[in-house]
């Protein structure tokens, strides 16, 4: 492999921590709860994904049921869950969290079997030269996701009425509400597209590897936790950067840091040598 | 030789559990890593004795190296806070197993198989774990009504005006670091003279999390609480056929549901009963 090769596969990978990790950082800048169960979310997104797909035959269909199915479910989830304990000490919410992505594997497991299932004609397998680097479709489909996704996530923040009321909300909900601002309406959204991004992500990812298993949330979920740190909590900015910062990291270092660290533990030390020497993370909130 | 068994195990979860108390109980420091210092622990022990130490010394090595290890994580904590800190120990937990598993000398995937036996028998080592045990608890106790046990309260409750009312904050930060991760040590080097094989898979995300349960459902900070609940989770599965297949789904469910319906755990839910029982006395 050479450096070109390594470099766009870490911008693919980073591409999908992106669409995970905005998510969370979406629900960390609105509610500072630490969403450790959009991991179970993403999964969700990967089986009913692939599972709509071996049954209707078509990808694109699939895809685009799947996110809004999923992000729908975001929203009862937070219905269900987490509006009734907002208003606890915030170690409260991370615990119930931490529980709620427990269970959800497990039911995964007990609904679909512990071992993995895999597309009956796997789509987007094709491989394609871009500027001397060959690719899988899917790859590039990653990437085209992620800028479409979130640059008009981007649009719908900076331009829109209901973005304008997020952002207020975000930076300050009390002051926000006495504008009236909707803040049920607004936390409804925010877990609507949170979840849409990782249900988009778990079917992007089920595609590269061909398979989901009930535990495949926890990996990415993880690095998408160091993730939104290192780019300063709520900070989504930061969070694309961090993003795709790792995905380089990551793939550079499977070549130069193999025979200390296995691959997944890299985000953390990246993570913690830069909260050592920033603890608010690389990019502070604003 | 069932019960011998169970004993045995109850009695280092309990220890394990306890540790973890040190820091997110009396301290209010969350971990979500803590299982990474058990397996220090048990990993330094397993080396130590396979290579002909004796197992009287590698319970104290045990506890010195996780210690070691926790004095420099508890420096992170005083550099991060609350939800940095908990994706900080994660993060540590992580690191560990990923060093764990590109290592040679530490069995890589395979783990460490052929941890020579104490030579005690297995009634002694069940006496002795237990021994530990309440040593532990005894320990626990009066670390929550000493001085230092108060500060701990303090800095859980609420650092900043700990510090401002003259509380040394960083040093019984590290203290309670250096404890809690010493103790997790001395049960992971337990758990390995028990089981005499050690795998990385054994100290993961999920034992982590397990630990934390424990913790949870006993009630944060209680010492009573927390041995309460570390000695039935920790036996449950090994009791029960369907608490063995279902024992994550049971620990998920069981941190939200606590979490949601009652913070404080079984200590909180005792207290209250007995208020009630003890109410209707006064009242009669």
């Amino acid at each position: 492999m050479n450096y070109s090769d390594l470099l766009v596969q870490g911008l693919v990978e980073g591409c999908i921590y992106a669409l995970i990790a905005v998510g969370l950082t979406l629900v960390y800048g609105l509610l500072r709860i630490l969403h450790i169960a959009h991991a179970g979310i993403f999964t969700l997104g990967a089986y009913v994904g692939l599972l709509l797909t071996n049954e209707t035959g078509s990808f694109a269909a699939a895809f685009v049921i799947t996110i809004v199915a999923v992000g729908f479910f975001g929203m009862a989830f937070y219905r269900l869950f987490y509006e009734p304990i907002l208003n606890k000490p915030p170690h409260v919410a991370l615990i119930a969290s931490i529980g709620l992505f427990v269970a959800m594997e497990e039911i995964y497991r007990l609904i679909f079997g512990a071992t993995s299932i895999s597309f009956l004609a796997p789509p987007l397998k094709d491989t394609v030269e871009v500027a001397g680097v060959r690719l899988e479709e899917g790859r590039i489909v990653v990437v085209i996701l992620a800028v479409v996704l979130i640059g008009g996530l981007a649009l719908l923040a900076g331009r829109t009425r209901i973005g304008i009321a997020w952002r207020a909300t975000v930076s300050d909900a009390a002051m926000a509400e006495s504008f009236g601002i909707d803040l049920a309406r607004v936390r409804y959204i925010n877990f609507f597209v949170a979840s849409a991004l990782a249900a988009a992500a778990g079917i992007m990812v089920a595609l590269l590897l061909n398979q989901v298993i009930p535990t495949m949330g926890g990996v990415p979920a993880y690095k998408a936790l160091a993730i939104i740190v290192l780019g300063g909590l709520g900070n989504v900015k930061g969070t694309l950067i961090a993003a795709l910062a790792l995905g380089v990291i990551e793939s550079f270092g499977t070549i130069y840091l193999d025979r200390v660290l296995d691959r997944d533990a890299i985000a953390f030390a990246f993570l913690i040598v830069v909260l050592m020497i920033r603890p608010q993370g690389l990019f502070a909130r604003r | 030789m069932y019960e011998i068994s169970l004993l045995t195990v109850m009695s280092f979860s309990v220890i394990f559990a306890l540790s973890l108390n040190l820091i997110t109980g009396f301290c209010g420091q969350i971990s979500l890593g803590h299982a990474a210092f058990y397996g220090i622990g048990a990993y330094t022990a397993a080396l130590f004795t396979t290579d002909g130490g004796s197992f009287w010394l590698a319970l104290p090595l045990a506890m010195a190296v996780a210690g070691f290890f926790g004095f420099i994580v508890g420096f992170a904590s005083l550099r991060v806070r609350h939800d940095f800190l908990a994706i900080t120990t994660m993060g540590v937990g992580f690191l560990f197993t990923g060093f764990v598993r590109q290592q040679e000398f530490l069995g890589g995937e395979e783990g460490i198989a052929g941890i020579p036996d104490p030579g005690i028998g297995q009634i002694p080592y069940m006496l002795l774990c237990a021994a530990f045990a309440a040593a532990v608890i005894a320990f626990s106790l009066y670390v929550k009504r000493s001085w230092m046990g108060q500060a701990f309260d303090a800095i859980a409750t609420d650092e900043d005006t700990a510090r401002t009312l003259g509380v040394d904050v960083a040093r019984y930060k590290l203290t309670a670091f250096v404890f809690g991760t010493a103790l997790a040590g001395l049960a992971g080097a337990l758990f390995a003279h028990y089981v005499k094989f050690v795998e990385v898979e054994s100290f993961d995300f999920i034992e982590s999390i397990s630990v934390l349960a424990m913790v949870i459902v006993g009630g944060i900070g209680s010492v009573w609480g927390v041995v309460v609940a570390a000695a039935f989770l920790s036996v449950l599965p090994l009791l029960l056929q369907v608490f063995a297949d279902y024992k994550l789904l049971i620990y998920g469910v069981l941190l939200f549901a606590v979490m949601y319906f009652a913070p404080g755990g079984i200590d909180s839910l005792m207290r209250m009963l007995w208020r009630r029982i003890s109410g209707r006395r006064t009242a009669e």
